[in-house]
Order: structure tokens, then C-alpha cells, then sequence
């Protein structure tokens, strides 16, 4: 430590001010703890709130309302073509939608004197953090949570810079809405901002490596979605690379595996993201670093250094913000002494597409793969009467249960609110119900919830019981 | 492929152990049960030999650390044997999991347990392994009641004692236990929070449980030794050329055992989910023994059935054990009633806490000699508080003063002790 350093003595300081920092802080400072929260943006929200999970749902809302109108050309209603000034839809997201929760974070912070820093911050050994930039100093912790999040990934070889190459976060800032997009990845984020742009107006080519979108979701719930994705884009192109990129003449030329070079406006990268972990002085300490810069933890969010606990994206896979937040609240009990373990068993994944695509828990090929001994039902939205009045009957609601004890192990579902449907279900995996409490539950008619509950009986009635 | 060992199931409700040692290095060839790792669990210091011999590929633990039942310690190079691992941390139920979560999830079956997440953290509160559990619920589900009534248990009871034959049973009331938070002690001074160690947890977990769970009656009685003490002083030297040190601590087992067999209620668990007395046909005795670690009650097998001398031998190899940490954790289960003697550190009585889920629990101060009227005249002799602390809700005072006076009766009369049994 250097003399005349100004030095700042917490019981808690949180590195990174996302969802998983924000609530490890809150918590800590519920618990008594007096916290600090060192962001690079002095700001808490993270990535989810300024560039992720908020704003594309925002703009995912923008598309979806486009979309809406244009199915109620079936219904004799037409709106006629859209007319759409980004000027006003980024000043509604940035101002309304952002910049609304991201005051009310502030807001709480300050009752809960919970103290913002702004500064890159990093580990000077086991006990202390240094805070360089506008706001220089040397936070001494008692216990530090590690909450530095996560990063778009870069694809090897396709690294020439140009405004015209996009990552999520310049996406969701929607500069112009390019004639020709090409979408390099086929999962959630390249799927959701594929749709926002073709919604609104570009032609969107995807191009996915392997062999399906959403690798890893279960596929019988892919395929709506895949319709749906085969009218909204241009191409899909399946088991595809994309090898170069070059600029030309205001434009961007892609090669693409097995197809002649075609010419796009704008390119969106959208491979998925990686953990931020190194110039955090972290080698100072005794946290241990692994693969792709995840660090690990255990159950209760400790890394191998007893004073630090690392939460949400920095600690792996699923990279969600609703588990960087369950962590935060474990790791704050934790450091309080309180006996809480991330001992999740669902963590609900979303993808809001149109349409929705959600499941949580144990999926079919993963529960055979596992030689578990299961039972799957499936509803078809094509019965559900809310599904038919809203000309949505595209939908699945696909239910996993353990064949012996009728448990419910998992539960898929694409349609329309999947996204909010998944809610029952993770109550029902987390809490370990079984297929029969669901299909004895009342669930209102005609909603799309039935399906859940339909699904569950026909379960019962395969089975001969009730 | 390669092969991983994870701490395997210790028992009695035990959840996680402290790497003590490892005995065997990255690269190095083992024999199937040559010793792999030195843990210390709440009760014991254990060695955990290895389940299979091969190289040893990847050590993922370092001496200090904690681990929980379930999670890989050692991965062994393919040995060409084909086995598949012996338990491996198994990949969690998630949608998206990855490599990181399965050591976040150290289930066993590969499969999370049917518990809701309110259960699971009753279960981290009270020290219960949820794996080890049978849910009574639907499809299995692990209830709180399930829950509490692990607590202490060593594994899920399979038989019942018959009913009781007034009626059918009915569970009783549970109590509820949610300290409140406490204060900001900062606002007045510095503090220092200080994790507690292991067995440190295990025993505050205990005695609140018990504390909160039993309603406590404690009866104070004292029992003249004069003449016991004249034998073991007599027996001293006769025992020491035997390799056994005599105590009178070997006695109170004795006597105890004598009495409980004429009192089987305190020889008991009450099964409260139940509505039942469950009382046990065997007689292990728990003996308090104060280590630099902590209070550790080792046990004393059918201790109605064995000679006081075998008790004292037995007694004094145990209790070493116990203080060299080696303690096997089949010398701490499965005690009946236990005794407590701090007579060594003085003190004229005190009331102990029953050892969870027993039913009495025998308190013993110093020996001292008092000034006792005999017969119109003033004799000195030499008197030995006890005091029994039982549970109210299986036993009531009279009970209790009966099964004293049992104890205190061989006590006074030593001779018994060599024949009774």
C-alpha cells in the first residue's frame, strides 16, 4: 500500500455491479453488513440491465407488437405497413424502459446504504482491492464478492474491426436497421436480436455451426420456433461456417462454408459469452482460475481463497442473470454466517423469441441420456382454447416426470408467454411436486397454464391410476 | 476412462469432512485400500483408503479444505479395468448445466433429492443428509417432519417397536425454532466473527436442538462412596499389573447399566412423529470426553454385559482414541443413555444437556468428604453428587428419583457390581 492512499474499510466489498453483485449487496447490507459495490460504470444493472436482458426485451416487445399486427391481417384488422423512427424507440428504451429501473437500483442502493464506487477495481492480495480512476482508493474487505460477469465472445478469425461488425451490445443499440443482416450463431441471443431486426425490416440471414437452432434446447420444442424462424429470415443455414469477413466498398463480404461470398450491411456476432476474470489481480490472491477464465466455487459461492466469493456469469454456465442473483443472496448468507447453499435444482432458461421458448429441469434426451427411468406428456396447444383464440396454436407443453414416483422432473414449453408458463414449472421441479399435484390443481379456463395440467393427466390416465 | 472417488457416505447425518492429509501424490500408482486421505468430520479423524488401485490422475482437494459427501476427491488414470467410478459428482438436473454445476450439486443418486428448498435448508440447519432420507411424501418428497425426525438418527429406521397398546399413535406437536436476527453488536465496539470449527457446529447444533426439543427435569442426588472408593483404591495396584486403570468411572457405567435395566424407559428415543417410546433392547453407553477439539461422547458396546474391568480397558483405549482424534466413527453411534463425570475439574453439580435423542444423561461432580451423621455420630465420608437430567415428556420426577436411587444404590453397595451381572 502506497502512503496517503485513501483507504476504505468494509465488511463486504462486491466487485461488479450486475445482478449478482446488486443482490449479494443488498442482502449483505440487510444482514447488517456495511457494503460497497466498485463498478466500471458506477452504475448498478450489469450487462442485463444496460446491454443484455432488459433492452432486448424491449426491443423483442417493439417486434413483437410489429408481429401482432401483422397476424391480425387474419382477423380482417390491417394497420396497414409500419412506419418506425428509431430516434423515439431508442429514447423509449434508453429512457422508459433502462434508465426508469436503473434510477429505482439507485434508489434502493441508497436506502440500503449500500455505497457505489466507480472505478475498475483490483485484488492487491486476500484483503484488499484497488480502485483506479475517477474515484481512486484502496477498499480493505473482510470478504469480497467477485461479480465481474461476463463478455460477448469473439469468433477466432473473424476478427476484423468495423462498425458494421456488431456484438449484442452495439445490436441492442440498434444504430440503423440494415437492409442485409447476417446473424453468425443460432442460439438465444442471435435468434432474439435475428427477430428484432427482421421485424423490423432487415433481411436476416442466421448462420448456426451446428446442426439445429438453440443447440441444446429440447428440438420437439425447436421446431415452432424454426417455422416461425423460416418466415421471419432470409436463410438459415445449418451445420454452417462462417470463415472470413472482409470490408467491401461499404459493405461487409462473408464467406460462408459451401456458398458462393455474399454481401451484408451489417454482421451481428452472437456466439455467446465468456467469463471476465483476468486483470483482476486475482493471481494476488488464492482464488483459483479454470477453464474459458471461470473461476470455481462451491455450494456456498466460495472460491478457493476463504475471503472471496465469486457469483453469477464469472462462476459458469447456464449464464443467466436469475442465477447470478440467487447466488448473490447465498453468497451474502454465507459471508453472514447463515446456512444457505445455491443448492438449486431449477434454473428456468428463456428464450424470447416468438415464439417463446422455456424449459427447466431435466429434458427428455438428457433424462434417457442419464438412463433415468422417465415418462413424457405432451400437450399441443392445438387443444387449448386460449391458444385458439388468439391464433396461436402452434404451442407444446411437454412434461418429463420420474416414472416410478410420478415426480416431475422437467418441464418444456414453446408458445406464446412460454416465458412466463415456466414460472409453475419451476416451482414444480424445484419443489419437487408430483405430475398428479398439477393435474389436481385448479388452473384457470381458458388459459394457457392448462396445458401444464393437461399434460399432467394424460399422464395419470396412460398410467390407469385416478 | 478415467476414473473418480468422491467422499463417500460417512453416516450419521454427516454432510462434509475437512481434508486433513492426502497420503498419495499426482502420478503416483496405489494399491486398491492403501490409505488415499486423512478427513476429519464432525466426530472423528478418519482414513479414507482408496477404493481401487490404478495411478492417481488428478488430486482436486488440499489438506484444509472442506468437502462435502458426494464431491470428487481423486480422479485415477484408466486403469484398464473397465470399472465405472465408484461415485462420481454427478451432472445436476439443469437445463444448459455445465461442467461447474455438477460440483455445485453434489447429489448422489444424479438425481436432486425431493425436497422443497424450505426442506433442504432445514435440513443444512439441523445436519441432516437429505440422500440418506426416505421422503413420506407424495412420490417420496422429503417433509420437514421427515426432517426433524432424522435429526441425530443414523439412518432411516426400517423397523418400528410395536405400537403402544393404548390406541393408535399420534405425532406431537413440533417445535418451532427461528432465532431471530441479532443486533448490529458493531454500533457498541469492535467485533471479531469467528467461523466455528466442525465439531464446534455439530455440538451448538445438538445441544439446541435438544435444549429446544426436550423439556429438561433434572433430579440431584449424592451416593456415598467411601467403600467403592476403599475397592479401587484396594484393586489399584491388583488392576495396574493387568494393564488396567481402574476409575470410578468404570463403575458408573456399571451401575448404570444395572439401573437401566431396571428402568428401560430411560434406556430410550422417543419417536415423536411416531407417538412412540422406542426402547432399546441393548445397552450402549455414551461416555463425555472433553478433547482439545471439543466434547466427543465415544460408546461403550453392550455395557451391561461386559466385567467392570473390561469396561475400565475398554474405557481407557476408547477415550485415547477419542483425544488422538483416530476415533472410528462406529465408536461415536449408537449410544443409549450417557454419562457425563467433570469431577476431575470440581466443581459441587451440574446440569447437563441430554444427548439428543436419548432420554437421560448422568451428571457427576467431584467426590468430596463430608461430615455425615451415622447412627447419632458424626463420620466422615466421602459423598459423590450425580444429578440425572431426563426428558419430562417420556419419564416424570418419580421416575427419575427411582432410577437415581437404582445407580445410587450399587454405587453404595459395590459389590453388586461384580455380581449382578
Amino acid at each position: 500500500m502506497v502512503m496517503g492512499d485513501l483507504v476504505n474499510e468494509v465488511d463486504v466489498a462486491v466487485l461488479g455491479g450486475g445482478p449478482g453483485g446488486y443482490s449479494a449487496a443488498f442482502r449483505c447490507a440487510e444482514l447488517g453488513l456495511e457494503t460497497v459495490v466498485v463498478d466500471a460504470g458506477k452504475r448498478l444493472g450489469g450487462a442485463c440491465l444496460y446491454e443484455g436482458c432488459i433492452p432486448s426485451k424491449a426491443l423483442l416487445h417493439v417486434a413483437a407488437v410489429i408481429g401482432e399486427a401483422e397476424r391480425a391481417k387474419e382477423f380482417g384488422l390491417d394497420f396497414g405497413e409500419p412506419r418506425i423512427t428509431l430516434d423515439p424507440l431508442r429514447k423509449w428504451k434508453a429512457e422508459r424502459v433502462v434508465g426508469k429501473l436503473s434510477r429505482g437500483l439507485a434508489s434502493v442502493a441508497k436506502s440500503k446504504k449500500v455505497e457505489v464506487i466507480g472505478g475498475r477495481g483490483a485484488f492487491e492480495d486476500s484483503r484488499s482491492i484497488r480502485v483506479g480512476g475517477e474515484e481512486p482508493q484502496v477498499i480493505r474487505f473482510k470478504n469480497a464478492i467477485i461479480a465481474t460477469g461476463s463478455l460477448p465472445s469473439r469468433v477466432p478469425g473473424l476478427d476484423l474491426v468495423s462498425d458494421r461488425i456488431m456484438d449484442s451490445t452495439a445490436a441492442l443499440e440498434v444504430p440503423e436497421i440494415p437492409e442485409r443482416l447476417l446473424v453468425i450463431g443460432g442460439g438465444y441471443i442471435g435468434l432474439e436480436l435475428g427477430q428484432v431486426y427482421a421485424a423490423l425490416g432487415s433481411r436476416v440471414t442466421v448462420v448456426e455451426m451446428t446442426d439445429g437452432l438453440l443447440p441444446g434446447a429440447d428440438r420437439e420444442l425447436v421446431q415452432p420456433l424454426l417455422r416461425r424462424c423460416e418466415k421471419m429470415f432470409a436463410a438459415i443455414h445449418l451445420k454452417t461456417k462462417v470463415t472470413g469477413l472482409k470490408e467491401v466498398g461499404g459493405a461487409i463480404e462473408a464467406a460462408v462454408e459451401g456458398q458462393e461470398s455474399q454481401a451484408f450491411d451489417r454482421v451481428l456476432i452472437a456466439v455467446g459469452r465468456r467469463a471476465v476474470s483476468d486483470g483482476l489481480g486475482l493471481q494476488t490472491t488464492k482464488v483459483k482460475i479454470g477453464e474459458r477464465g471461470l473461476i470455481a466455487v462451491d455450494e456456498r459461492c466460495r472460491t478457493a481463497d476463504p475471503h472471496i466469493y465469486a457469483v453469477g456469469d464469472v462462476t459458469g454456465d447456464p449464464m443467466l442473470a436469475h442465477r447470478a442473483m440467487r447466488q448473490g443472496k447465498v453468497a451474502a448468507e454465507a459471508i453472514a454466517g447463515r446456512p444457505s447453499a445455491f443448492d438449486n435444482v431449477a434454473i428456468p432458461a428463456v428464450v424470447f423469441t416468438d415464439p417463446e421458448v422455456a424449459w427447466v429441469g431435466l429434458m427428455e434426451t438428457e433424462a434417457r441420456g442419464a438412463g433415468r427411468q422417465i415418462k413424457v406428456a405432451k400437450f399441443p396447444w392445438a387443444a387449448s382454447g386460449r391458444a385458439a383464440s388468439i391464433g396461436r396454436s402452434d404451442g407444446l407443453t411437454k412434461l418429463v416426470v420420474d416414472a416410478a414416483t410420478g415426480r416431475v422432473l422437467g418441464v418444456g414449453i414453446v408458445g406464446p408467454g412460454a416465458g412466463e408458463l415456466i414460472a409453475e414449472a419451476s416451482l414444480a421441479v424445484e419443489t419437487a411436486v408430483t405430475a398428479e399435484d398439477l393435474a389436481l390443481t385448479i388452473h384457470a379456463h381458458p388459459t394457457l397454464s392448462e396445458g401444464l395440467m393437461e399434460a399432467a393427466e394424460s399422464l395419470l390416465h396412460q398410467g390407469g391410476a385416478s | 476412462m478415467a476414473r473418480s472417488f468422491a467422499l463417500p457416505d460417512l453416516g450419521e447425518g454427516l454432510v462434509e469432512a475437512e481434508i486433513r492429509a492426502v497420503l498419495v501424490r499426482e502420478g503416483d500408482i496405489v494399491k486398491e485400500d492403501a490409505p488415499l486421505l486423512e478427513v476429519e468430520t464432525d466426530k472423528a479423524q478418519v482414513e479414507i483408503p482408496s477404493p481401487f488401485g490404478g495411478r492417481v490422475e488428478k488430486i482436486h482437494v488440499q489438506p484444509g479444505q472442506t468437502v462435502k459427501v458426494g464431491q470428487v476427491l481423486v480422479t485415477f488414470a484408466d486403469g484398464g479395468e473397465g470399472a465405472t467410478p465408484v461415485r462420481s459428482a454427478p451432472a445436476a438436473a439443469k437445463p444448459a448445466a455445465a461442467a461447474v454445476e455438477a460440483k455445485a450439486a453434489p447429489r448422489l443418486e444424479g438425481a436432486p433429492v425431493p425436497a422443497a428448498p424450505s426442506t433442504r435448508r432445514l435440513a443444512r440447519e439441523l445436519g441432516v443428509d437429505l440422500a440418506a432420507l426416505h421422503g413420506t411424501g407424495p412420490g417420496g418428497r422429503i417433509t420437514d417432519d421427515d426432517v426433524r425426525g432424522a435429526v441425530g438418527k443414523p439412518a432411516p429406521a426400517a423397523a418400528k417397536p410395536s405400537p403402544a397398546p393404548t390406541g393408535p399413535a399420534k405425532p406431537l406437536a413440533r417445535v418451532g425454532l427461528e432465532p431471530p436476527p441479532l443486533p448490529s453488536f458493531e454500533q457498541w465496539g469492535r467485533v471479531e466473527r469467528q467461523p466455528l470449527s466442525h465439531l464446534r457446529r455439530t455440538i451448538a447444533e445438538r445441544m439446541a436442538l435438544s435444549a429446544a426439543l426436550i423439556p429438561h427435569v433434572t433430579h440431584f442426588d449424592k451416593a456415598d462412596i467411601t467403600d467403592l472408593n476403599a475397592m479401587v483404591t484396594r484393586s489399584f495396584e491388583a488392576a495396574k499389573g493387568r494393564g488396567i486403570t481402574l476409575t470410578l468411572t468404570s463403575f458408573l457405567l456399571k451401575a448404570a447399566a444395572l439401573a437401566l435395566a431396571e428402568h428401560p424407559q430411560f434406556n430410550a428415543s422417543l419417536d415423536a412423529a411416531a407417538g412412540e417410546l422406542i426402547v432399546k433392547r441393548y445397552c450402549h453407553l455414551g461416555i463425555a470426553v472433553a478433547t482439545d477439539r471439543g466434547l466427543i461422547v465415544p460408546v461403550i458396546r453392550d455395557a451391561d454385559k461386559k466385567p467392570v474391568m473390561e469396561l475400565a480397558r475398554e474405557l481407557a483405549t476408547l477415550a485415547q482414541r477419542v483425544r488422538d482424534g483416530k476415533a472410528a466413527l462406529d465408536d461415536l453411534r449408537g449410544g443409549t443413555f450417557t454419562i457425563t463425570n467433570i469431577g476431575a475439574l470440581g466443581g459441587t453439580g451440574a446440569i447437563p444437556i441430554i444427548n439428543y435423542p436419548e432420554v437421560a444423561i448422568l451428571g457427576v461432580a467431584r467426590g468430596r468428604e463430608e461430615a455425615v451423621v451415622r447412627g447419632g455420630q458424626i463420620v466422615p465420608r466421602l459423598l459423590l453428587p450425580i444429578s440425572l437430567t431426563f426428558d419430562h415428556r417420556v419419564a416424570d420426577g418419580a421416575d427419575g428419583a427411582r432410577f437415581a436411587q437404582a445407580i445410587i444404590r450399587r454405587l453404595e453397595a459395590p459389590e453388586t457390581l461384580f455380581v449382578e451381572w
